[in-house]
């Protein structure tokens, strides 16, 4: 049987998350090619309908990196993801997609080992929940 | 459709070596809206970007995807190459295939997919990109230079020298730093306040440098060539402009206090300066010792004063000063002794750090420069340095080596024999680090000359008996145990960033790495730059260094604020919120949303604004919004929904 690859939206922030993986890959950490990297100014910039339209599209797990809390490039950007992503959990569960499946992280650009093993870490948990079930199945 | 040309670098095999650029080549020229692709070995060379420019005429191409290294790297080189063959700078897009792929990929299948599937989203968002021009905004020719250790000195007056105005923020009541504290400098042994003392007196003579002394940076807030910084004078209770230093006060203060130029070894008073050569020459009341705050306790000082300069009754003043760049230099303290159990927490008096030890070498100091323990007076004869005094110990203390301590130990040594010539120095080492110019002589020369012992070894435990500091050591080269009855042991203790200046660089929002110090925009392209436009660094605080290296990066400083400010204007990245009229309705979310102000609402219109000019292109007002109405230029919606779309399909 073909081994099960999953497809993760990553929404990393310019400044510190971003920047940790160009750290990360200038270290030449390892991890697997289901992170897909998608550079934003900011954490902040990322409405919760581009998770949930990354998971209607078939997605099997969407992941958000930002600046440590209180480290954010842009002074509070961060504080509104954290609240954005609080809220989105909730939405997940009523639309009935798994919260689960999203994951938020606050990676800085020093931090090339943190991305890379948050990397391993989660798509090891997703490859464990397989295929995102929700793919097709809703519709808004 | 925009006809789009995409180049894909191999690298030499950094790329190459994990994605088929070959296939990858193939497999895009069907993409939808490429017009042109091509692969080559280094894009970023003067042929590869030629390639880009000759394909851009010959395909007549409005639009690129170079698909490359990450974009801090090559994008600005890539943009200037379209510009010049008169294509907007935003018509090009790199895609990162090689942090973020090939060198975090070993599958070759694996990473020529993702490759693919980068320079697609890459394309898409593209697609949709239009033509901007930059904004510009004038530029205030004025800096701030915070720290006024040597670091700080040589950047203000070279840019000052320079013909700009510079604003020097020291938080002590004298300029001067760690340096004016040392003995004397290696390799050359120049004694350290007579080549300190005369940048220090250019400094309150210069037109161009306004000092602000006993100062705190609190905030500053706007962009590059436009800042704004909020400055707080604490109070020194002494007028200096009647001050005429005549010191007629400190012998009636009946406070004394542990002095900080002595690093504790001698006392002052709470009205005090802090050494003879102080910049600025002004008296200082320390708020936390001083009796005088509560009239009914003391009035000493002030009844002395005969030209009546002493008002207990003064507050903190506050100012404002509008400046164009900011360097950083807020240096160093040591790692404190107390830290280390091993070595007694710093509770034995013949234990001292490497900056005490200055002090009792340097002729301004607590024994007149004469060889005397601080804890009998008595001549120590046999006396032990250890170095990487919690440098190098990932385990229990700091991980990095503060480089300046196996010089600074072996001038110790050096300087501690030519004091007391019968003396008998041993020095603790890891390694000898001796990489700058005529270091290793130095140290090849102190070693023959003056007879000191090395030990290659740590020390495990110093103790006390009777007046004896007993060190325990091994020997590592020998493997034999070692333990020496020292009259004095002297540590050198790891250079930690400067504690008092966590808060400040923390407000400011620069990047620090795990151990505090500041990060530079690139380790080896652009050592003196933050990634935070307009923010520069200089000195210790950005790591480690000895005198001549902080000098020159101090001066590196100083050369890019100098380049920044021969502008007449300064362009602000086009990427900002815009705000489709029809759409908003006024609600001002986008208002509170907006960390820079750079959002308002037009009163007769019923519709929220952007300031061009204070807008930073966060986008956080974008997802705020609740009716769409708001958009980032070149990061639209509907760019990032393309982009999603190329990952999450099958």
């Amino acid at each position: 049987m073909k081994e099960y690859k999953p497809k993760i939206v990553c929404f990393l922030c310019k400044w510190c998350t971003s920047a940790g993986a160009d750290l990360a890959g200038t270290s030449r950490l390892k991890y697997p090619a289901s992170i897909l990297p998608i550079r934003v100014m900011c954490s902040s910039r990322i409405d919760p309908m581009f998770v949930v339209k990354a998971f209607l599209n078939g997605a099997d797990g969407v992941f958000i990196g930002g600046c440590h809390p209180g480290d954010c490039h842009y002074h509070e950007g961060n504080y509104h993801t954290r609240r954005r992503f609080a809220m989105l959990t909730k939405v997940f569960d009523t639309l009935g997609l798994e919260s689960k499946r999203l994951k938020l992280s606050w990676i800085s650009a020093s931090e090339g080992t943190k991305f890379a093993k948050v990397s391993n870490e989660y798509t090891e948990k997703i490859k464990s929940y397989g295929e995102n079930p929700s793919k097709w199945n809703v519709f808004l | 459709m925009k006809r789009i040309g995409v180049f894909i670098c191999h690298c030499g095999i950094n790329i190459k070596g994990t994605v088929e650029v070959e296939r990858l080549t193939e497999e895009l020229a069907q993409y939808p809206g490429v017009a042109y692709i091509e692969n080559y070995i280094f894009m970023c060379s003067e042929p590869g970007q030629k390639l880009i420019k000759d394909t851009i005429i010959e395909h007549k191409l409005d639009g690129v995807v170079v698909a490359a290294c990450s974009p801090t790297l090559h994008e600005t080189t890539f943009q200037d190459a379209l510009e010049e063959m008169n294509i907007n700078r935003h018509q090009l897009e790199v895609a990162n295939i090689r942090e973020q792929c090939s060198w975090v990929h070993d599958d070759i299948e694996e990473g020529t997919r993702k490759s693919s599937l980068i320079i697609k989203t890459a394309l898409e968002k593209l697609k949709l990109n239009d033509s901007l021009t930059p904004i510009s905004a004038p530029l205030t020719k004025r800096v701030l230079i915070i720290g006024g250790g040597i670091a700080g000195i040589q950047a203000a007056l070279d840019i000052a020298d320079g013909g700009y105005e510079v604003i020097l923020v020291e938080k002590e009541p004298s300029i001067g730093g760690h340096m004016i504290q040392l003995s004397e400098t290696f390799p050359t042994l120049d004694c350290s306040q007579c080549i300190m003392t005369p940048k220090m007196v250019a400094i309150n003579k210069h037109k161009n440098i306004k000092l602000y002394a006993n100062s705190e940076v609190e905030s500053i807030e706007g962009f590059v060539g436009n800042f704004k910084v909020s400055i707080k004078r604490k109070p020194q209770y002494v007028d200096p402009d009647k001050c005429t230093i005549c010191d007629d006060c400190t012998p009636v203060c009946p406070v004394v206090v542990p002095s900080e130029y002595d690093e504790g070894m001698s006392w002052r008073k709470a009205i005090y300066i802090p050494f003879p050569q102080s910049i600025p020459a002004t008296f200082t009341i320390d708020t936390e010792n001083c009796l005088g705050f509560n009239p009914i306790a003391c009035t000493k000082c002030s009844d002395a004063c005969e030209p009546d300069a002493i008002d207990y009754d003064k507050k903190p003043e506050y100012f404002e000063e509008e400046i164009g760049a900011v360097i950083v230099a807020t240096g160093f303290d040591l790692y404190p002794v107390e830290n280390m159990a091993e070595y007694g927490y710093g509770k034995y008096p013949d234990v001292l750090d490497g900056l005490q030890f200055e002090r009792i070498l340097s002729a301004t100091g607590p024994t007149g420069g004469e060889m005397h323990r601080p804890s009998d007076g008595k001549v120590p004869k046999e006396i032990v340095f250890i170095q990487c005094s919690g440098s190098r110990d990932p385990e229990r203390h700091l991980p990095y080596c503060s480089r300046i301590c196996c010089m600074y130990t072996i001038k110790h040594a050096k300087l501690y024999k030519h004091k007391v010539h019968d003396g008998q120095p041993y020095i603790f080492y890891i390694d000898i680090r001796s990489g700058g110019k005529r270091y290793e002589e130095f140290v090849q020369q102190a070693v023959s000359e003056d007879g000191i012992v090395y030990f290659r070894g740590k020390v495990a435990r110093i103790y006390k008996e009777a007046d004896k500091m007993i060190v325990h050591g091994i020997d590592t080269l020998t493997s034999k145990k070692i333990e020496i009855k020292a009259d004095m042991v002297v540590l050198a203790m790891a250079i930690v960033p400067n504690v008092s200046a966590a808060k400040v660089i923390n407000n400011l929002k620069l990047n620090t790495d795990e151990n505090g110090f500041l990060i530079e925009a690139h380790p080896k392209l652009r050592p003196v730059e933050s990634l935070q436009s307009g923010f520069y660094l200089a000195g210790t605080a950005q790591g480690p260094k000895d005198i001549p290296d902080t000098v020159s990066q101090a001066s590196a400083a100083a050369a890019k604020v100098l380049a920044l400010l021969s502008n007449d204007e300064i362009s602000h990245s086009p990427i900002v919120a815009i705000v489709n009229e029809e759409l908003c309705s006024g609600c001002g979310i986008c208002v509170s949303t907006c960390p820079y102000g750079a959002r308002e609402l037009d009163e007769i219109k019923k519709i929220a604004t952007v300031n061009d000019v204070l807008c930073e292109g966060c986008g956080a007002c974008i997802t705020a919004c609740p009716s769409s109405a708001a958009q980032q230029k070149n990061l639209t919606d509907e760019q990032i929904v393309n982009m999603i779309k190329i990952y999450s399909y099958l």
